[in-house]
């Protein structure tokens, strides 16, 4: 029943580059803003905090949109970028990634700030009277103990970016081998005549990817958990 | 040789508290609410004075008129907390060189057998902290601040979350501590255990020195 065609194959491996290059790239940034949000206060906290979650609440043909007006080849940063250091990412993958990062990033702060604002602030003081400097208190303490929140948010990002297909359309279109992802692949199909079978074999594919990236999260989490616990 | 004189406003408390002290174990007494711990807090560099200095063996580590404010990982000073906080995601031994390894000393294990066998705390090296009974964690702790070579030991109520036999079983370890010459500013609201411990009491009521001296004021 699974027979995949080349493009159907192109599509699925190009949804998992684009969800896991998002979500390795963002999860660095997606630390540090958490970090800041859970434990400093500064001027425009509220406001930053409110930009992250944007992309949750605008529809997503509108940060597709906003992506394109910016860092398109004729945006106001895409146009220097293109210029200056040569990187182009409309209509490119690395822009679908983009835009995936984008959408996928408020639910990748969310958990790991969470399970930082949990970090015991006792811990992190006994570390520092113990000889560590505050980014090795962060190292040694806060980020061991913010794992399980940090896989969490890993793995709700990359579901998201895997799943994106509004803002990716809007940003980078739907060029099959470049661009189009399982969802813009499945939504190519649908609107094609004889195209319900290759739809079902690819919602097939992303139910299954679906399943084993929360059934592999929920592993990973337990055994975080576990290890933290001191058992 | 460890002078404080500081103020410091918490809310509605004010803490104003100078004394100096040449004992190998100064005991800071008071009932709870005293601002004993709030007085360690700032020995330790975790909490700033607003006015005031605070110098250890000559050296100055807060000094708010001249914006002086040594951060506590460069203090080199032990705390003991009273709830122990041991890092529940390492096991003890990582626990017990945590202090060696942020202040990059080399590994002594010379020093780190004498402190596992004072504290009998040897057969608990592989064990994580959740599996480790009250007392224990407070030895382990104990350990740990040792292990960081500190200049100078702080304690807050080590015995105080722990049961009568318990602290029954921590004390002489705290006496084989004193004992072995690291000065100590050990912080209790027992008179009992503080005659037994310290060698000049510095006595805090509603964040106010009212007494200082040998171990008599306690009576």
């Amino acid at each position: 029943m699974l027979d995949i065609t080349p493009t159907e194959w192109t599509a699925i491996l190009l949804s998992l580059r684009v969800a896991v290059i998002a979500t390795l790239v963002a999860t660095p940034f997606g630390i540090a803003l958490a970090w800041l949000l859970a434990r400093r206060e500064f001027w425009g906290k509220s406001v930053v905090d409110a930009v992250v979650h944007l992309p949750l609440v605008l529809p997503p043909v509108v940060t597709g949109y906003l992506l394109l007006l910016t860092l398109g080849r004729r945006g106001l940063v895409g146009a220097w970028l293109a210029d200056h250091l040569g990187i182009v990412f409309a209509f490119r993958w690395t822009g679908a990634a983009l835009a995936c990062g984008v959408m996928s990033f408020p639910l990748l702060v969310r958990p790991i700030r969470l399970s930082i604002e949990a970090v015991d602030r006792r811990l992190e003081q006994a570390a520092s009277t113990l000889g560590a400097a505050p980014w090795r208190v962060f190292t040694t303490v806060t980020l061991p103990l913010a794992l399980p929140g940090i896989l969490a948010g890993m793995v709700l990002g990359f579901a998201k970016a895997i799943g994106e297909f509004g803002a990716t359309i809007t940003f980078v279109s739907n060029i099959p081998g470049e661009t189009q992802t399982i969802s813009s692949a499945i939504y190519a199909l649908i609107s094609t005549p004889a195209g319900d079978a290759a739809a079902m074999r690819l919602v097939l594919i992303s139910i299954t990817i679906a399943f084993a990236a929360l059934i592999g999260a929920e592993w990973f989490a337990r055994r975080a958990t576990q290890r933290l616990h001191g058992n | 040789m460890l002078r404080v004189d500081v103020r410091k406003q918490l809310g509605e408390f004010s803490l104003e508290a100078a004394f100096q002290s040449e004992g190998r174990v100064t005991g800071l007494f008071g009932a709870s609410g005293a601002g004993k711990t709030s007085l360690v807090n700032m020995i330790a560099g975790l909490l700033t004075p607003d006015r005031g200095t605070i110098a250890l063996d000559g050296e100055v580590l807060d000094d708010t008129a001249k914006r002086i404010h040594v951060p506590p990982y460069r203090r080199r000073i032990g705390y003991v907390f009273q709830d122990a906080r041991l890092f529940p995601h390492l096991d003890v031994r990582q626990n017990l060189d945590y202090g060696r390894r942020m202040n990059a000393l080399a590994a002594d294990p010379a020093q780190h057998k004498r402190v596992t066998d004072l504290l009998d705390i040897g057969p608990l090296l592989d064990r994580r902290p959740g599996k480790l009974s009250g007392g224990e964690r407070q030895r382990v702790a104990l350990g740990r601040a040792l292990l960081s070579k500190p200049r100078l030991l702080l304690m807050d109520e080590p015995l105080g979350s722990l049961d009568e036999g318990r602290k029954v079983e921590i004390l002489p370890y705290l006496i084989r501590l004193r004992d072995e010459g690291i000065p100590m500013v050990y912080v209790s609201h027992d008179a009992a255990e503080l005659r037994q411990l310290a060698t000049q009491i510095v006595m805090l009521r509603d964040g106010r020195v009212t007494s200082f001296g040998g171990v008599k004021v306690l009576s």
